[in-house]
């Protein structure tokens, strides 16, 4: 078997008491798509961080491309791209001259940069704003920028963190589109994300984490099948009744969480659940059935949902 | 793996990488830089240098400035002014950009490039605007007939020197404050200011009460200043003066690279 492209082993970062990753294990081989689902503050960039070789650890193993970070983070750093949560573009130059100049930081000649920014820009679909500063692009172009940015030097694997987070839904699904292709074409991807959604479109495999630690792991599909039911069905009763209905509604499923506002109840078959509990005479103001996801398998793991 | 790249060049000439952005990036305000350093000079060569100088000379002849002129006098500290102006632009600006507006420098720490060649890079940007600076202004004190080229030409590398000492001091303090503003303010106000007025600028610093000349003293532009009147038009310093400001401004240089680098590593490390 081919050994990962990352591994870690143990591996912890503290600043002063606070400890931001707690002793975490984890693979990512070559040409997988890889997520790190959890809130904020969970040690996702963090994580990241150490995986670029930018940031230390405190303790524990990790092996990034074969190397150890400690000792060799120019040889790690020169072949991942970086894709940081906020984007960190030069506003005053123009897209090409951003492409340019950090294609020089690679060391890569004048040439292949140049013809590099050709495909590029067709990549990030920003043939036409090639000559335009950087300060006059919309979020989603000036994200698709960063990201063809990251791919200049041809990386072995691409970092993105939070990658859509601040986008409207139009330019999320284009990015996540870019991204697909990429993942086609053979390039690892490591991600982090608290969109469940996001985690669900984009990563073949994904380790749920939480103050620091990794909650769980596996694909999208497997962690729902584990960590929940085929469906949910969610009541909502009004504020004041929730509390009132809820232990009849405990009796009638294995499983139920009570939000502040709805209650969520974990079957097999929503639609038989909501005919018998209508058959109570408990009539919800609302309801809906659904497919299971990872935020309930977050919040089965955690008692919390992801955005709090 | 991509194997266009090479590390081992990288290492080599990282810094110089950093250095070509920067310039990149100075050329969008190639028309500022340009004005002010051709005009600054212009501006005030004409107004201090000759019109005070006017009055210098009349009411007290050259015996005030050592036997020269008022405007040969003044020369070769305007021309150090202008060139520590364009060493704290290009020193304290990019590296407020690179950590906290646009976090530039945290876009270079990803490549295989490491926090000390950015300092280095940054730095050697600096030192451009400065050589670009220096040179226009002493192009025309040689058209204002203030010097002639054969006697003076030594100046600019000296004077280069020392706007590279107060550059690199600089770039180590801005890395080290983390409230900008205030800090931008305070700088200017309280400590370039002075530094202008208390360095033997424009009359001899030992004319000042003794207890206002350690301003001098400790200002990069007072031992750039005693060095340009030396190289420019045979000003006398004794030989221990003349070791003591280059001393004085090799341990700047030294400090300030220090504490750059310290704080380049600290704040790119988080």
């Amino acid at each position: 078997m081919p050994e990962p492209l990352i591994s870690a082993r143990g591996l912890t970062k503290k600043y002063g008491d606070f400890t931001a990753v707690d002793t975490i294990d984890f693979d990512v081989d070559k040409g997988e798509s890889f997520g790190l689902l959890g809130p904020n503050g969970a040690g996702k960039s963090t994580t990241m961080r150490i995986i670029a070789a930018t940031s230390q650890r405190s303790s524990g193993t990790i092996s990034i491309l074969g190397r150890d970070p400690e000792e060799h983070g120019p040889q790690i750093r020169a072949h991942l791209g970086v894709v940081p949560q906020q984007d960190n573009l030069d506003g005053e130059l123009t897209v090409s001259e951003n492409l340019f100049i950090y294609g020089r930081y690679f060391g890569l000649s004048k040439k292949f940069i140049r013809n590099k920014i050709e495909e590029l820009l067709d990549f990030a679909q920003l043939q036409d704003k090639r000559d335009a500063k950087v300060e006059a692009l919309s979020g989603g172009m000036k994200r698709r920028l960063t990201i063809a940015r990251a791919l200049v030097s041809e990386p072995d694997i691409l970092m993105l963190d939070e990658p859509t987070t601040g986008l409207d839904p139009q330019a999320r699904h284009i990015l996540w589109d870019r991204l697909f292709r990429l993942k086609e074409t053979g390039v690892t991807l490591v991600i982090t994300t608290h969109f469940m959604d996001e985690a669900e479109q984009l990563c073949d495999r994904l380790v749920v984490m939480d103050k620091g630690r990794i909650m769980a792991e596996g694909s999208p599909l497997e962690l729902i099948k584990q960590y929940s039911t085929k469906e949910v069905l969610e009541v909502r009763f009004g504020s004041d009744r929730n509390k009132e209905v809820a232990p009849i509604l405990r009796e009638m499923c294995s499983r139920i969480e009570e939000l502040p506002d709805r209650i969520l109840m974990y079957v097999e078959d929503g639609e038989a659940l909501l005919e018998a509990i209508t058959a109570k005479k408990l009539h919800p103001t609302t309801s809906l059935v659904r497919r299971s996801s990872l935020e309930d398998v977050f919040l089965r793991l955690t008692g919390r949902s992801l955005i709090e | 793996m991509n194997s266009g790249i090479d590390v081992s060049k990288i290492r080599a000439r990282g810094a110089t990488y950093v250095a070509e952005a920067r310039i990149a990036q100075m050329m969008k305000w190639k028309g500022i830089i340009a004005i002010v350093a051709i005009g600054n000079p212009l501006f005030y060569l004409v107004a201090i240098g000759i019109g005070i100088g006017v009055l210098v000379n009349e009411n007290s002849g050259t015996s005030g400035t050592g036997g020269v002129e008022y405007i040969t006098f003044i020369a070769p500290a305007l021309l150090a002014s202008a060139a520590l102006t364009g060493a704290l632009d290009e020193a304290m600006f990019p590296v407020m950009e690179g950590f906290k507006w646009r976090k530039l420098f945290y876009a270079i720490n990803s490549t295989p490039i490491n926090p000390g060649q950015i300092v280095l890079g940054v730095f050697i940007g600096a030192i451009a605007r400065v050589v670009f600076t220096v040179i226009c202004y002493w192009a025309l004190l040689i058209a204002f007939g203030v010097v002639t080229i054969g006697q003076s030409w030594d100046v600019i590398p000296v004077t280069i020197f020392a706007a590279g000492a107060f550059a690199a001091v600089i770039m180590g303090v801005t890395a080290s404050v983390k409230n900008e503003d205030y800090f931008m303010t305070v700088l200017n106000r309280m400590i370039i200011m002075p530094m202008f007025l208390f360095s033997g600028t424009f009359f001899p610093l030992n004319t000042m009460p003794i207890f206002l000349q350690p301003i001098g003293w400790i200002s990069p532009l007072w031992h750039a200043t005693e060095l340009g009147r030396y190289f420019s038009y045979g000003y006398s310093i004794s030989g221990v003066m003349l070791l003591v400001h280059f001393s004085y401004l090799i341990v700047m240089m030294v400090i300030g690279f220090k504490l750059a680098n310290r704080k380049f590593a600290e704040r790119l490390a988080k």
